[in-house]
């Protein structure tokens, strides 16, 4: 294997980046447009009139597609990781786009697949193009391939969502060597210049999630005490919550619903969020959008006001700190220091919240805001890799103990949780129990793992389903097998059995609750993608169709040209019938017959193209240049010339 | 339908000579004395984790230490890069280093286990559902946690607001005594069995123990 150099990703909700070590110091990679942040915006161009697959683009040329072409765009892509279809649902009822039409919403484990133009994606591969763009940015900065990442994930994220994330890597051709926490990736970018021992705190409050992650420093070593937070809070909410406010408030005062206009939503989403990051700098911000009526909308926003709306938020913070304080066994005191990171700490109203909780200025003290709270992740991520890459100096002392962030369980008797590994359990962390048959001669036990911290499985995260199968039959109560769990340093469960008295490797099918098998993954590998058979299907009709169009649309102009009158009478009839069966075949389904309808209706006009072109070039003999020439024509000198020959491959 | 558990486990079979160098080596050992390359998982207890006798009083600051040393050999994150053999044996020593760690700096985890090791069998009277092995350390004081949390913020609300609610001021003042003697009593008890046991001979280990699981049972 290729000694590559290993990056550091942060594949954030609202912007991604990637970075890497250069000599001692974390720096992020910028991309072609010089700028460091990715946004996490993909969006699907425009099908191409020669029918080929559209391309997909990523970051600030997707981010121009928003207001053009809404049902083209997805972001924030990051909040669907992991979930299951009804949760995406829920979800979708705040974004633009839409579930794909044949997603069975019945079928609790199928993966949500998400409409974008003529075309579906999961929410992995969504993720995939984001990281293939961030691999791109950094292979052209490097000049040589990048394989090999570490990618950060909210601490919180439970492990159908790490999953996700990993799968994402795969699909963009990244090994993933380590996923690592957020705030922990954090804590490692600011203890990397400085010789820190202590308690510290990291509160990340970012695009969509929340985290708050409490670890103690010595030596080198980053130990995560504790670990708490929301992957569902952040300035989404915020932003989603103000959207919701002008959308109401345009409603009643100017009697216009905005709701079904894509555009109209996003053009208000947009001065919403610019609104909130003014808010940051000024007493004031001011609202000013053109209705679709032609009427504005206008508004003044007081930040007194905003600090009221967005206050509700703002408390949601404050559970999972209380929590990870007591789950750390600590005083809020003996927190040295309080690292911010995350956009949505910039809002002073964040900064307050936080200095209450720990009581920082009443000790005198600050958080710590030196390093970009947008990418001090990325940077973090930096220094993960190079320890793994192993040989640096800088980083050889470092070593990161992360723990687990949600308690792992089984179902017992009853549908009550049976913990097995608790929450803030240093990784990898293992659990052993033994299972055995309730009925004579039984074969087959069925095991469902859960995640979180509640005393009844219906509460908690279905992980998977495990099937032991292949126990040797024996009386009730007699077989004996064993089966360890085990939580990776990724935080991703494994699991494996054994039956003791016949020796035998218990077999064991996972069945994950959400999430792609790997054949899946495979399949959508973004390389491979473009093979995948029933696409190509999809595809070709669409390419027909679209041909089918333009010729049809060509030959209604016809008549109109001076050249249609030097034909016979019975060319125009061929041609007009020609016409006609294209117009019938083209609504149906088959590629084929709608290409060779094309093929006989362009060969019928073809002498029809010839006498135009005389024409265009008799008016240019006549003293005009070929551009005047081209000019009075309109557009049917142009070329590609609608009459010319298809080209078929 | 729940499968049914059978309780207590064997200790899992070692191979004695190091999987490289096939020089023989002391069971219980992390790495091979010979080549100092990683070994798989040692059959061994947690205390023998840590080169640590069966004791009940742990001096915690070198035990972290220990910890700490282990962490950095044995972790993942040093064989990113090594062999597949190499790296599921890290994985597989450092989940154990982290297990034992996590019992036993853990007063109550540890005398649970310790008193396991012995034989004895703990709350499972009190679990209401059959937990098997399972960890029962998270629910041990569910009703207690959550009296101490609500402790917590109404601290968090006297330390917030301006004037002292004098009533407030007395009503967690009253819990906050009641629930450090509770513990403070339970934990000195527990305590004074740990040095009985740990320095005893038989009769008082016996007796030890039998005080240490009511004592366990009392806390939950």
């Amino acid at each position: 294997m290729a000694e590559g150099r290993v990056v550091g990703i942060d594949l954030g909700t609202t912007n991604s980046l990637i970075a890497y070590m250069q000599g001692d110091s974390p720096v992020v990679i910028p991309g072609v447009d010089g700028s460091n942040l990715v946004p996490s915006i993909v969006a699907l161009d425009p099908m191409p009139a020669d029918g080929s697959r559209p391309t997909v683009t990523v970051g600030n040329t997707a981010r121009k597609a928003l207001i053009e072409t809404p049902e083209r765009v997805i972001y924030s892509v990051k909040r669907l990781m992991g979930r299951g279809v009804s949760e995406v649902q829920a979800e979708l009822k705040l974004f633009p786009f839409r579930l794909a039409a044949d997603v069975d919403a019945a079928n609790p484990n199928e993966v949500p697949r998400i409409q974008l133009g003529e075309m579906t994606f999961t929410p992995p591969e969504v993720s995939a193009y984001i990281l293939r763009q961030l691999k791109r940015n950094a292979e052209r900065f490097f000049g040589a391939p990048v394989t090999q990442a570490v990618i950060t994930v909210p601490a919180y994220f439970n492990d159908a969502q790490r999953q996700a994330t990993k799968d994402a890597g795969r699909m963009a051709g990244l090994e993933v060597l380590r996923l690592v926490n957020e705030p922990t990736a954090a804590a490692l970018a600011y203890g990397l210049d400085r010789e820190k021992e202590g308690v510290i705190a990291v509160y990340d409050f970012g695009g969509g999630t929340f985290d708050i992650s409490i670890l103690k420093l010595k030596d080198g070593i980053f130990e995560v005490l504790a670990t708490n937070g929301d992957t569902h809070l952040g300035g989404d909410d915020i932003d989603n919550l103000l959207l919701a406010i002008a959308l109401d408030e345009i409603r009643n005062d100017y009697g216009i619903d905005l709701r079904p206009h894509a555009d109209a939503v996003q053009a208000l989403r947009k001065a919403v969020i610019e609104a909130k990051i003014e808010l940051s700098f000024k007493d004031t911000t001011h609202f000013d959008i053109e209705l679709p009526n032609g009427t504005r909308y206008q508004r003044e926003i007081p930040r007194a006001v905003f600090e009221d709306l967005i206050k509700p938020i703002l408390e949601r913070t404050a559970v999972p700190c209380k929590q990870v304080i007591a789950d750390a066994g600590i005083n809020p005191e003996e927190i040295g220091e309080v690292v911010l990171v995350g956009g949505s700490t910039r809002i002073p109203a964040v900064r307050r919240q936080v200095d209450a909780i720990f009581h920082l200025s009443t000790r005198g003290k600050k958080p710590h805001t030196e390093l970009n709270p947008d990418e001090v992740v990325a940077l973090g991520a930096a220094v993960q890799a190079e320890i793994l890459g192993g040989s640096a100096k800088s980083t050889e002392d470092m070593l990161l103990l992360d723990v687990t962030p949600l308690s792992l369980g089984i179902e017992a008797l009853g549908g009550v949780v049976a913990r097995i590994i608790p929450r803030n359990s240093t990784i990898p962390a293992s659990a052993t129990e033994h299972f055995t048959t309730g009925v004579d001669g039984q074969t087959n036990v069925a095991i469902h793992v859960l995640q979180g911290e509640r005393e009844l499985a219906t509460d908690c995260r279905s992980l998977a389903r495990f099937d032991l199968k292949g126990i040797p039959p024996m009386s009730a109560g007699m077989p004996r097998i064993e089966v360890k769990f085990l939580i990776a340093a990724d935080g991703i469960l494994h699991v494996s059995a054994r039956e003791q008295r016949s020796g035998k490797e218990a077999q064991i099918e996972v069945k994950p609750t959400y999430g792609l098998t790997d054949e899946q993954v495979e399949s959508m590998i973004l390389d491979s993608f473009d093979n995948a058979e029933a696409d190509f299907a999809k595809r070709l009709l669409i390419e027909a169709r679209l041909e089918a169009e333009t010729i049809l649309a060509a030959v209604e102009r016809a008549p109109q040209h001076p050249a249609w009158q030097k034909l016979t009478e019975d060319e125009k009839l061929t041609i007009d019938a020609l016409k006609s069966v294209l117009q019938i075949v083209s609504t149906g389904e088959d590629a084929n017959v709608i290409r060779s309808a094309t093929v006989s209706l362009d060969q019928a006009t073809r002498r029809f193209a010839e006498l135009m072109m005389e024409e265009a070039v008799t008016s240019a003999i006549r003293g005009k240049t070929m551009d005047k020439a081209g000019e009075d024509l309109g557009d049917e000198i142009q070329a590609p010339h609608p009459m010319a020959a298809a080209e078929f491959k | 339908m729940s499968p049914l558990k059978v309780l207590n486990s064997d200790s899992t079979a070692v191979p004695v000579v190091c999987w490289s160098c096939a020089v023989a080596h002391n069971e219980s050992t992390l790495f091979c004395t010979a080549c100092s390359k990683v070994q798989p998982p040692p059959g061994v207890d947690y205390f023998q984790v840590f080169n640590l006798p069966r004791h009940l009083q742990i001096d915690l600051a070198s035990l972290e230490q220990e910890f700490h040393k282990l962490s950095r050999k044995l972790h993942p994150d040093r064989f990113a890069r090594a062999t597949e053999a190499e790296r599921e044996f890290s994985l597989a020593d450092t989940a154990l280093i982290n297990d034992a760690y996590r019992t036993l700096r853990d007063p109550v985890r540890r005398t649970e286990y310790l008193l396991k090791l012995e034989g004895e069998e703990i709350g499972e009277e009190h679990a209401g559902h059959n937990t098997g092995n399972a960890e029962r350390t998270s629910r041990v004081p569910a009703d207690l946690l959550e009296e101490v949390f609500e402790l917590n913020m109404q601290l968090d609300e006297l330390r917030e607001g301006d004037q002292k609610d004098p009533a407030l001021l007395s009503e967690v003042g009253a819990a906050g005594e009641k629930f450090s003697g509770m513990l403070n009593e339970l934990d000195g008890n527990l305590q004074h069995q740990w040095a009985l046991w740990d320095d005893g001979d038989a009769a008082t280990r016996t007796a030890a123990q039998k005080q240490m699981v009511a004592l366990l049972d009392r806390r939950r």
